[in-house]
C-alpha cells in the first residue's frame, strides 16, 4: 500500500501511534523498570560481597526455606483443588454450581488481611477452637500450618479460573465418547482430560506459585514474625527494612523480584504455546 | 424420491435391541415420554424427529450417557440399564465427532483398545493390525499421523467411525453423523455408511432430522415428535402411509386443505370424489404431495385453480396457482410442462393420492 493510498483520517492516526508508544514505554520505565533497578541498586549499594552476606545470613535462608515450603504445601492442593472444581464445574450439572463458582471467586474480592484474620478468629488463642488446640498442644496460628492455610486461602481461585473457560469450552464429549469406548473414569481424566488441559494448568499453578512465594498481607497476620521461624521472604524483606537494614532488605527483595521475572518469562512461553493450542481448537 | 428395496428384516430376524417406556425429563421439561420401540439384529434404525423431539436424548440413553426416570432398555435379552456406559461396548459416534484432540489418527482409533484392561488387552502388533485394517476400511490410509484440526469434517467424521467401530461393538450409535457436512460430502458418505454397515453387520441407530437421510438409509425409521413415538415402520411404509398430518408433513414437501367426508364421498372445495379407504367421517384435512397431482382442462373436473406463476427448478417445474383464493405450490417433473398449464390461465387439478386425517 503506497502511502498516498492512506486516508488522510488513517494517517493521522499513525502519526499519532509512536506518541502512544513512547508514553507507555515512559509509564512502564517508570513505574515497573525504574523500582526493579532500584532494588537491585540498593541491595549491591555495599558491594556484591556484602549483598551475598545479606543472603547467607541464617534468617534469610530461614525464610527462604519456609517461603519454599509453604508454596511447595499450598500449590499443589490447590492445583489438585482447581482441578477438582473445574472439572466438576465444567463436565457435570448440579445444584448450587452458581453458588461454588461465587466461592471460589472470593479470594479474589475480599482483602488478604481478612483472609489471614479468619483463621486467627478460628485457631488463634481467643479463637473459636484455640483452648482446644492449646490444650493439644497444636499449633496452628504462628506456626507453618498457619501460614499454609493463609497462602492456601489467598491462592485458592488461580488455579480453578485458569481451567474453567478452558474446560467449559471443550465440552464433555471426549469425556463420554471415552467412556463408551470402554475407558474407566480414571483412565480418562489421566488420558483424555490432563492432556487437553495441561498447558493451562501449568499456566495456572505458575501464577499461583507467584502468588503463594509473594504473599505478605494474610500471611503476615498469622505469621507473627518470628524470625528465623514463622518469617516467609516477604515478611523477612519487611522485618529487615523496619531494622533500617536496606541492603538486607533489598538483598531479599532481590530474589523476589528475581522469582516475578522468571515467572513472567515462563508465562511468556506458555502464553505463546497455550495459545497455539487454544488457536488450533478454534480451527474445529 | 428413491427408496431402496425393502428386506426381509422385520418378521424372521430376532429382536436385538427392546426400548420399552422410556421417560425422560430435564426439571420440568419431558424430553421423552413413554418411549417404545425396537431393533432386530443387524437393522439399521433411524430416529427421526425435529429438533427438540428427543431423538439425541434417546440415543444418550442408549449409550449410557443419561438415564432414563421409566422405562427398560434391553439388548439381546440383558438389562442394559443396569451396566454402566463402559460395559455396554456400544460405538457411539458423536455430531462433532468428539476425537481427541492431542492424538493422532492412529492414537485415537487404538485408543478403545488400549484402555482395556492387562488381560482382554490385545498385544501391540495386533492393535496396530487392526487399527490398520479399520484405516483402510474407512479409507484414510496416509492420514495416519495426523492430528484431528489437521483433517476436513469428512475424514473426522470417519475418523470417529474407526474409532467406534474399533472396540468391535455390539450396536453403533450416530449422532447426527453427517449434520456438520455439506451436502456433496454427504451423499458421499451416506452410501459409504450404508455400505459400511452391510458389511460390518452391526445393530445401528442413528439419529437425523434429515428426511431424506432417514428415507435413504435406514432399515426402518422411527419418527418422533416432542418426546413421543409418532411412528415406526420400513422408510416405504412410513411415506406411503403417514400416520398423521405430521409425519406426512415432516417427510416431504405438502398442501394441505379442508374438506368433508360423508357417505364414502371426500368433498374439498368444488371437488367430489371416493373417499380413501379407512377415512374418518365429517370435517377432515386433506394432504397431498405438490407433484402428486393430475391437471385437467377448466371445463374437467378437479379443484379450479388459477395458475399465476411458472419456474423451472432444476429438474422440477414449480406450479404457483390459486386454489379458492389461498395460494398453493405444485411441482411438476420437467422439463415441459403439463398440457394445458400455463401463467394466467384457469385449470383443474385432481390430488391422485390424497391423505385424510380428522381435524383435531
Amino acid at each position: 500500500m503506497t502511502a498516498a493510498a492512506i486516508p488522510t483520517r488513517r494517517r493521522r492516526d499513525l502519526n499519532l501511534a509512536p506518541l502512544m508508544i513512547l508514553a507507555s514505554a515512559a509509564v512502564m520505565a517508570g513505574l515497573i523498570l525504574m523500582p526493579l533497578v532500584v532494588v537491585f541498586h540498593d541491595a549491591l549499594a555495599k558491594g556484591v560481597g556484602a549483598y551475598f552476606a545479606a543472603l547467607k545470613e541464617p534468617d534469610a535462608l530461614a525464610a527462604v526455606r519456609l517461603t519454599l515450603l509453604v508454596a511447595a504445601i499450598s500449590v499443589p492442593l490447590n492445583a489438585v483443588f482447581g482441578v477438582s472444581a473445574a472439572w466438576a464445574i465444567s463436565k457435570f450439572e448440579f445444584r448450587g454450581k452458581s453458588v461454588l463458582l461465587t466461592l471460589i471467586d472470593m479470594p479474589f474480592s475480599i482483602s488478604p488481611v481478612v483472609s489471614g484474620l479468619v483463621w486467627v478468629l478460628l485457631f488463634g488463642a481467643q479463637g473459636l477452637f484455640g483452648t482446644w488446640l492449646i490444650d493439644h498442644d497444636v499449633k496452628i496460628i504462628f506456626a507453618t500450618p498457619g501460614l499454609v492455610l493463609a497462602t492456601i486461602l489467598v491462592t485458592f481461585p488461580f488455579v480453578a479460573r485458569e481451567l474453567i473457560p478452558l474446560m467449559q469450552q471443550q465440552g464433555a464429549d471426549e469425556e463420554a465418547a471415552a467412556l463408551t469406548l470402554g475407558a474407566s473414569g480414571l483412565t480418562t481424566f489421566w488420558r483424555v482430560t490432563l492432556p487437553n488441559i495441561k498447558w493451562a494448568l501449568l499456566y495456572g499453578v505458575l501464577l499461583c506459585n507467584a502468588r503463594a512465594m509473594g504473599e505478605f498481607g494474610a500471611v503476615s497476620v498469622v505469621s507473627g514474625h518470628i524470625r528465623g521461624l514463622t518469617n516467609t521472604l516477604p515478611l523477612h524483606v519487611e522485618v529487615l527494612y523496619n531494622d533500617y537494614d536496606s541492603v538486607g532488605a533489598f538483598s531479599a527483595a532481590s530474589v523476589l523480584a528475581g522469582l516475578g521475572i522468571l515467572t513472567l518469562v515462563l508465562k511468556s512461553v506458555l502464553e505463546w504455546r497455550h495459545s497455539g493450542e487454544l488457536s488450533a481448537n478454534r480451527k474445529h | 424420491m428413491s427408496f431402496r428395496p425393502t428386506e426381509n428384516t422385520s418378521s424372521a430376524s430376532k429382536l436385538a435391541l427392546e426400548i420399552k417406556g422410556i421417560s425422560k425429563a430435564y426439571g420440568r421439561f419431558p424430553a421423552l415420554k413413554d418411549v417404545s420401540l425396537q431393533a432386530h439384529d443387524k437393522e439399521f434404525l433411524a430416529l427421526l424427529g425435529p429438533s427438540g423431539s428427543g431423538k439425541t436424548t434417546l440415543l444418550r440413553v442408549l449409550a449410557g450417557l443419561e438415564e432414563p426416570d421409566a422405562g427398560e432398555v434391553r439388548f439381546g435379552g440383558e438389562d442394559f440399564l443396569s451396566l454402566p456406559v463402559r460395559e455396554r461396548k456400544v460405538g457411539m459416534v458423536f455430531q462433532h465427532y468428539a476425537l481427541f484432540r492431542h492424538m493422532t489418527v492412529v492414537q485415537n482409533i487404538a485408543f478403545g483398545l488400549t484402555v482395556r484392561k492387562r488381560a482382554e488387552k490385545p498385544s501391540k502388533s495386533e492393535i496396530k493390525d487392526r487399527v490398520e485394517h479399520l484405516l483402510q476400511l474407512v479409507q484414510l490410509e496416509g492420514l495416519d499421523k495426523r492430528f484431528p484440526s489437521q483433517l476436513s469434517g469428512g475424514q473426522r467424521q470417519r475418523v470417529a467411525l474407526a474409532l467406534a467401530l474399533a472396540i468391535e461393538p455390539r450396536m453403533l450409535l450416530l449422532d447426527e453423523p453427517f449434520g456438520a457436512l455439506d451436502a456433496q460430502v454427504r451423499r458421499e458418505l451416506r452410501r459409504w455408511l450404508r455400505e459400511l454397515h452391510d458389511r460390518a453387520g452391526v445393530t445401528t441407530v442413528f439419529v437425523t432430522h434429515d428426511q431424506e437421510e432417514a428415507l435413504d438409509l435406514a432399515d426402518r425409521v422411527a419418527i418422533l415428535k416432542d418426546g413421543e413415538l409418532v411412528q415406526l415402520g420400513t422408510p416405504n411404509e412410513v411415506y406411503e402411509h403417514p400416520k398423521t398430518p405430521f409425519v406426512f408433513d415432516f417427510l416431504g414437501q405438502a398442501c394441505r386443505m379442508a374438506g368433508v367426508v360423508e357417505g364414502g364421498r371426500l368433498r374439498v372445495a368444488d371437488w367430489e370424489s371416493e373417499a380413501p379407504k379407512g377415512a374418518p367421517q365429517g370435517p377432515v384435512e386433506v394432504f397431498f404431495r405438490p407433484d402428486e397431482v393430475a391437471f385437467a382442462p377448466a371445463d374437467g373436473t378437479g379443484l379450479a385453480a388459477e395458475v399465476f406463476g411458472i419456474s423451472q427448478r432444476g429438474p422440477d417445474v414449480r406450479i404457483d396457482c390459486r386454489i379458492g383464493g389461498e395460494p398453493m405450490e405444485l411441482q411438476a417433473h420437467g422439463p415441459s410442462l403439463p398440457p394445458g398449464v400455463a401463467t394466467g390461465l384457469s385449470v383443474r387439478i385432481k390430488p391422485l393420492r390424497p391423505k385424510v386425517y380428522a381435524t383435531g
